[in-house]
């Protein structure tokens, strides 16, 4: 039971970036071959750039990661864009060679890495669902044996024969999943698979990926869903720039990130561009006078404040926000517009406010973190921004001093009760 | 259940043989996608697997006309229709895996970085599936040899051997090219500039007596050469089967095909991270 089945020893990947990455044309290769012997030269007269590539040429995807994982064991692998979880997965699933280290793994390893990969879609259902299951590695006895159970859980079976191209786009996240969810691989590697599809759908994968782990399976799970890391995992590994910055238990691991993504203290931060339509500049936390600040009294209105500029005429656009506790666990949505998306509005290009008032005690001390979003609801997303800013709602007085680490919740409600005698006490 | 197999991965240097087990796990996978090939190939298209003759027909119609009719290109004594379409049959189907499987691994790159499995597979599939577009176009050729009578003789055992020497070559070709076009995108205009000028270096049009016969073993340095000859000889009955200029072809599409094998897989590595 306790066989390790997973060992990774100071594993590194280097890539190189900036404008000459990537394929290269005939002349380019044509060049450095001529140029090589004076390399060669200028190597031995000067060491330091006998190195193949300049240093600010190439980037450490991953740098000396070393783990072990037993057998039966779920991780979880968390971190920010760019922090090397999906290069890692790429290289325990072979996709890609690792530029030093070794791996070692015990078992069958089935990777899933982009839900639907390699679907076609001029063929039908039933047949891209042996397609894909070769693709991942299953054999057609093993998927015959299977395929009504895979029919069923992506709830497709008056669809079957149809050409994928005809599905809704759930229709083909459910069987691509379906069939992935029943590969029969001792090592799972998953990589953000439950960022697709409605909410019904994301439920279902995510009980699916608690039935696997309790099968005894091993399984690295890479997701910004912290919710479902700590549901799903016992332990996790926090990576940031390449380097593993924690193996912990989920929960310590989660608040260890959380505390390290968002640079608290400014209550602001400044966004870069990255539509051409419409994007955030900047999200900023301001207590009642307006001053930006991460830390807000808990005895007075506090806003939200998400300033974007819009590029081009856009109807409909909806500015919105989602609200996680320390756990990572998603409070609320709330969105700029009246319930139901009816009332979004029409924007034309220009530089925009939005502010939003959270009451005061309505939230609980403790630290909070903003995913914001601008889009046009169920259609287009623009700019989404996950953990954009954290701001904690701290004590300001002796009188609300009882909400301190009391377990009450994460929202303080005030509802109308009703209290009084109907009767006399049984005293038999 | 557990230490069935254990996977080793470390960075790989220089040069490695082919993992044939491996290959070989994945047969599956082979036949799926070359039956994807197939399927897709036609969908939503008036005609077809009509197209599989359409294209062969044609190009014989119009050869025929300008270089049977007006040019009066020799024919070692055939029917000019029956000739050239015997050429153009194995051509046309080298031809097109050729293109098929140069350009399979960038037109699969989305597969390529998300799922491991023997990228081999890319472009051999993509030369299997033009085999059967081969065989239905096969169909015609029987016609016309029906219609100017001809019987193929004793030779035609060697059909599947020039089938399987022709796969071979184009899946060998297909192999260096395909792993030249992860790294470098100019091989993707290079492919059907090299297709047009190689059918011209073949005895598709023309044969290969119209060659002095000290010089005909250059022709079968182009490995195409020495094989459609041999189908002529082999499906029409008339000829003889130039063993020489076929032993030459045969030897260098088994040294494309090998040294192919050897390039790709040390460019496989890289394909993920390049292409």
């Amino acid at each position: 039971m306790s066989e390790t089945v997973i060992k990774v020893e100071n594993l590194s990947k280097q890539y190189r970036i900036g404008a000459r990455e990537g394929y290269r044309t005939f002349r380019e290769t044509l060049v450095d071959a001529a140029r090589a012997p004076f390399r060669r030269i200028a190597g031995i007269m000067n060491t330091q750039s006998a190195t193949r590539y300049p240093q600010s040429e190439t980037i450490w995807a991953l740098k000396d990661v070393s783990f072990e994982v037993k057998q039966g064991e779920v991780i979880g692998i968390i971190g920010r864009n760019g922090a090397g979880k999906s290069t890692l997965l790429k290289i325990l699933s072979e996709i890609t060679e690792p530029t030093e280290g070794r791996v070692e793994l015990r078992g069958r390893v089935g990777s899933l890495l982009e839900v639907g990969t390699g679907f076609h879609p001029e063929l039908t259902g039933h047949e891209n669902v042996y397609l894909y299951g070769a693709i991942l590695g299953m054999d057609r006895w093993e998927v015959t044996r299977k395929f009504d159970e895979i029919v069923a859980f992506g709830e497709i079976e008056k669809f079957i024969e149809t050409p994928v191209k005809r599905y809704s786009s759930g229709m083909y996240m459910r069987l691509a999943f379906a069939v992935a969810a029943h590969m029969e691989t001792e090592i799972l590697l998953v990589d953000e698979v439950l960022a697709v599809g409605d909410s019904a759908f994301q439920k279902k994968c995510l009980g699916k990926m608690g039935e696997v782990a309790t099968e005894g399976r091993t399984v690295l799970f890479v997701s910004h869903n912290l919710g479902a890391i700590s549901n799903l995992c016992k332990s996790a590994i926090l990576l940031d720039m390449g380097r593993i910055m924690t193996i912990a238990s989920a929960k310590g691991a989660i608040s260890q990130y959380l505390h390290s993504i968002v640079d608290i203290g400014s209550g602001e931060v400044e966004l870069d561009k990255i539509s051409s339509e419409a994007y955030f500049t900047k999200i900023s936390t301001l207590d009642s006078k307006g001053h930006p600040t991460a830390y807000l009294p808990l005895t007075e209105d506090i806003k939200i404040r998400f300033e974007f500029d819009v590029l081009r005429e856009i109807k409909g656009l909806e500015v919105s926000f989602s609200l996680y506790d320390e756990n990572g666990t998603k409070l609320f949505y709330s969105g700029a517009s009246k319930s139901d998306f009816v009332q979004c509005l029409d924007f034309s290009p220009g530089r925009y406010i939005a502010e939003a008032t959270i009451p005061a005690i309505f939230l609980v001390p403790g630290m909070y973190t903003i995913r914001a979003g601008l889009h046009q609801p169920n259609f287009r997303m623009f700019d989404q921004r996950s953990n954009v800013l954290r701001f904690n709602i701290i004590e300001t007085g002796s009188q609300d001093y009882r909400y301190n680490n009391k377990n009450i919740g994460s929202i303080l409600v005030q509802f109308k009760w009703m209290v009084k005698q109907c009767g006399e006490a049984d005293s038999t | 259940m557990s230490n069935s197999t254990t996977t080793i991965i470390e960075p790989r240097k220089g040069w490695a043989p082919v993992d044939l087990k491996k290959i070989w796990n994945y047969r599956e996978l082979l036949y799926f996608l070359t039956k994807r090939d197939i399927k897709v190939r036609y969908k939503q298209t008036v005609l077809g697997g009509l197209w599989a003759i359409i294209q062969p027909l044609f190009t014989m119609i119009v050869f025929t006309l300008l270089f049977g009719r007006l040019a009066k290109m020799p024919s070692d004594g055939i029917p000019y229709p029956v000739f050239v379409y015997a050429g153009l049959l194995p051509w046309t189907y080298f031809s097109n895996a050729l293109s098929a499987s140069g350009n399979s691994l960038v037109g699969s790159a989305n597969l390529i970085t998300k799922v491991y499995f023997p990228r081999l597979i890319v472009p051999a599939s993509a030369s299997l599936a033009g085999l059967l577009d081969f065989f239905v176009a096969m169909i015609v050729l029987g016609a016309l040899m029906v219609y100017y009578q001809f019987l193929p003789g004793f030779a035609v055992f060697l059909f599947p051997v020039l089938v399987g020497l022709t796969f071979l070559c184009a899946v060998g070709a297909g192999l260096w090219l395909s792993a030249l076009n992860v790294q470098y995108r100019d091989i993707r205009y290079v492919i059907p500039f090299l297709v047009q000028l190689w059918m011209f270096v073949s005895p598709v049009i023309y044969p290969v007596s119209i060659i002095k016969k000290e010089y005909q073993w250059l022709l079968a340095l182009n490995p195409m050469g020495g094989v459609i000859k041999a189908y002529r000889a082999s499906l029409l009955g008339h000829l003889s089967i130039d063993w020489f200029l076929l032993g030459i072809s045969s030897v260098i599409i088994i040294v494309l095909f090998i040294s192919g094998l050897f390039y790709f897989k040390r460019m496989e590595r890289t394909f993920a991270d390049v292409v």
